[in-house]
């Protein structure tokens, strides 16, 4: 018997969205996933904040994402959860390396270093969709 | 901070692992009672007081005023269950400077009454800056950890055998601690049979959920000594906080490693001089990636050196929670740190279990970790000394 989980849609809170954040929620609505980017030092940085936290500069500015990347890290959370679900880091080419699900595949076939790109999924019944990342194609992996 | 200025001088551990009738102030305030009268002091004599997160009202304030304290040296430091380390560390630097004589530290909560699980999300307030950038994908403690794991798998081959044999020790220790919450020794087996909580951690590799609480009381060597209790000296001590530093996330080591390198070079002592070991063991993986980042083995070989019973008192090279640990004996307010600094000055008063007491112990480190391991957390190190 061949055991698997598949992915299953899961209920969770709308981000709340400040003036700060508001552009990388709205790019998240088009489909686009946006990383914050440093004028002064060209560090590239994610959560976004209005400082760079390499060097302190005000003078940053938006970068869209190819949102492809990597899985850095992986955990399927099975116990005290309604559904289970895909918990991981996804390291993005862009070289930064985001909290978020994979989704929409086996999760029991996850491996770290399967490429993935960005899906922009909203709770059931809810309106703001957050980036999450599918396997790219079945079986690309990066081994490093 | 200036060696040896600092003595623990009481140390209680509370008995309680289910105390549905009781209140959290209540047993913040035995934990006080317990630390004094093993200091031989009482709560007149305290004029340092320090608490974290888990005593209810703001900061130290309600506890403090409980309790029936006036401390002229207040903090309510919070780095989750690395906190009370921090406070051993401040309440040797506030004695050390003169603002305070007899510090107490105090610890306490009730999240097996209250019904709290490690699996369960994290409650986190919108004005948290990671806040919309995490919530929506529901991170809790297990599968913080459960990533840590993944990926010291990933990189180094570490197994789920090797992890299994950090809960295997614990259970050794456990089964001499009348108060332990799991007393019956278990099998690498055991482990790896028992359920799936977060992968690739198994509910064996996870700490109990346990009411009660801790304290310790430091102070100055002379009333110390005047009081006739063992001098159980702080000689080093570290603290540092790691996050995912703007999305430059690297899970392959955590905040130990600055915290361990400031404590040893305070004490001017090696890992290979340490007789025991107090590390914070939230789950399996927790254990073996700070003994790692302290320098006891070699950044990914933390899994050969866990097997095989390495961590069995009077068996491996490096006795660690004696007690049990937060694994199988005590994890009050889901919080590690106090009861890591309570089994080493057992072990340095020579008052641990006879079957798990290193002889002539004189070294101990004791090592902590607060929040969650593939974030957020904060670590300290405190290296203690008999003298």
């Amino acid at each position: 018997m061949i055991l698997t989980t598949p992915y299953q849609a899961r209920d969770f809170e709308a981000p709340p969205v400040t003036p700060e954040t508001a552009p990388y929620w709205e790019a998240a609505a088009r489909g686009q996933l946006l990383l914050k980017c440093c004028e002064a030092c060209g560090a590239v940085h994610h959560y976004p904040r209005s400082l760079c936290p390499r060097c302190g500069s005000d003078r940053t500015s938006w970068k869209t994402s190819s949102g492809r990347g990597e899985v850095y890290a992986v955990s399927v959370t099975r116990r005290g959860t309604p559904v289970p679900y895909a918990m991981a880091y996804v390291r993005l080419e862009d070289g930064v390396t985001l909290m978020s699900n994979i989704v929409d595949c086996d999760l029991d076939a996850i491996r770290i270093g399967d490429l993935v790109e960005a899906v922009f999924v909203a709770a059931p019944g809810g309106r703001q969709p957050v980036p999450m990342f599918r396997p790219l194609a079945s079986g690309d992996r990066r081994h490093d | 901070m200036k060696k040896n200025c600092a003595i623990i001088a009481g140390a209680w551990e509370h008995p309680a692992r289910h105390a549905p009738d009781k209140s959290t102030a209540q047993l913040h305030a035995e934990c006080a009672r317990g630390a004094l009268q093993d200091a031989g002091l009482t709560i007149r004599d305290v004029d340092g007081y320090f608490c974290a997160g888990d005593a209810p009202g703001m900061g130290a304030s309600s506890v403090a005023d409980y309790i029936g304290l006036s401390p002229r040296f207040i903090d309510s430091t919070d780095t989750g269950g690395s906190s009370y380390l921090l406070h051993v560390h401040h309440a040797a630097l506030a004695i050390a400077a003169g603002k305070c004589d007899v510090a107490l530290i105090t610890l306490a909560g009730r999240p097996r009454s209250e019904g709290a699980t490690v699996a369960k999300p994290r409650s986190a307030d919108p004005a948290v800056p990671e806040f919309a950038f995490e919530r929506p994908y529901a991170p809790t403690i297990a599968n913080s950890y459960g990533m840590v794991a993944a990926r010291h798998m990933h990189e180094y081959g570490t197994t789920s055998e090797q992890l299994a044999w950090i809960k295997v020790a614990a259970s050794h220790h456990a089964q001499h601690n009348p108060n332990a919450m799991l007393r019956e020794v278990v099998s690498v087996e055991d482990v790896l049979n028992s359920p799936l909580i977060s992968d690739p951690l198994h509910r064996l590799d996870c700490c109990v959920v346990s009411d009660g609480g801790g304290a310790i009381v430091v102070t100055r060597p002379e009333i110390a000594r005047s009081l006739g209790r063992p001098m159980v000296a702080v000689i080093g001590a570290g603290e540092a906080l790691k996050g995912p530093s703007g999305g430059h996330v690297d899970l392959t080591y955590s905040a130990a490693r600055a915290s361990g390198r400031d404590a040893f070079a305070e004490a001017g002592i090696a890992p290979s001089d340490v007789q025991y070991a107090s590390i914070y063991d939230s789950f399996t993986i927790t254990a073996l990636v700070q003994l790692e980042d302290l320098g006891f083995c070699e950044k990914g070989s933390g899994g050969h050196f866990v097997a095989d019973g390495n961590l069995i008192a009077g068996h491996g090279r490096l006795p660690f929670n004696t007690d049990g640990g937060g694994l199988c004996n005590n994890h009050p307010a889901n919080r590690g740190g106090m009861t890591k600094i309570i089994e080493a000055v057992r072990q340095l008063r020579g008052q641990a279990h006879r079957a798990v007491q290193v002889p002539n112990c004189t070294l101990a480190l004791v090592q902590g970790i607060g929040g969650a391991l593939g974030a957020r957390h904060g670590s300290a190190t405190l290296i203690l000394e008999r003298q």
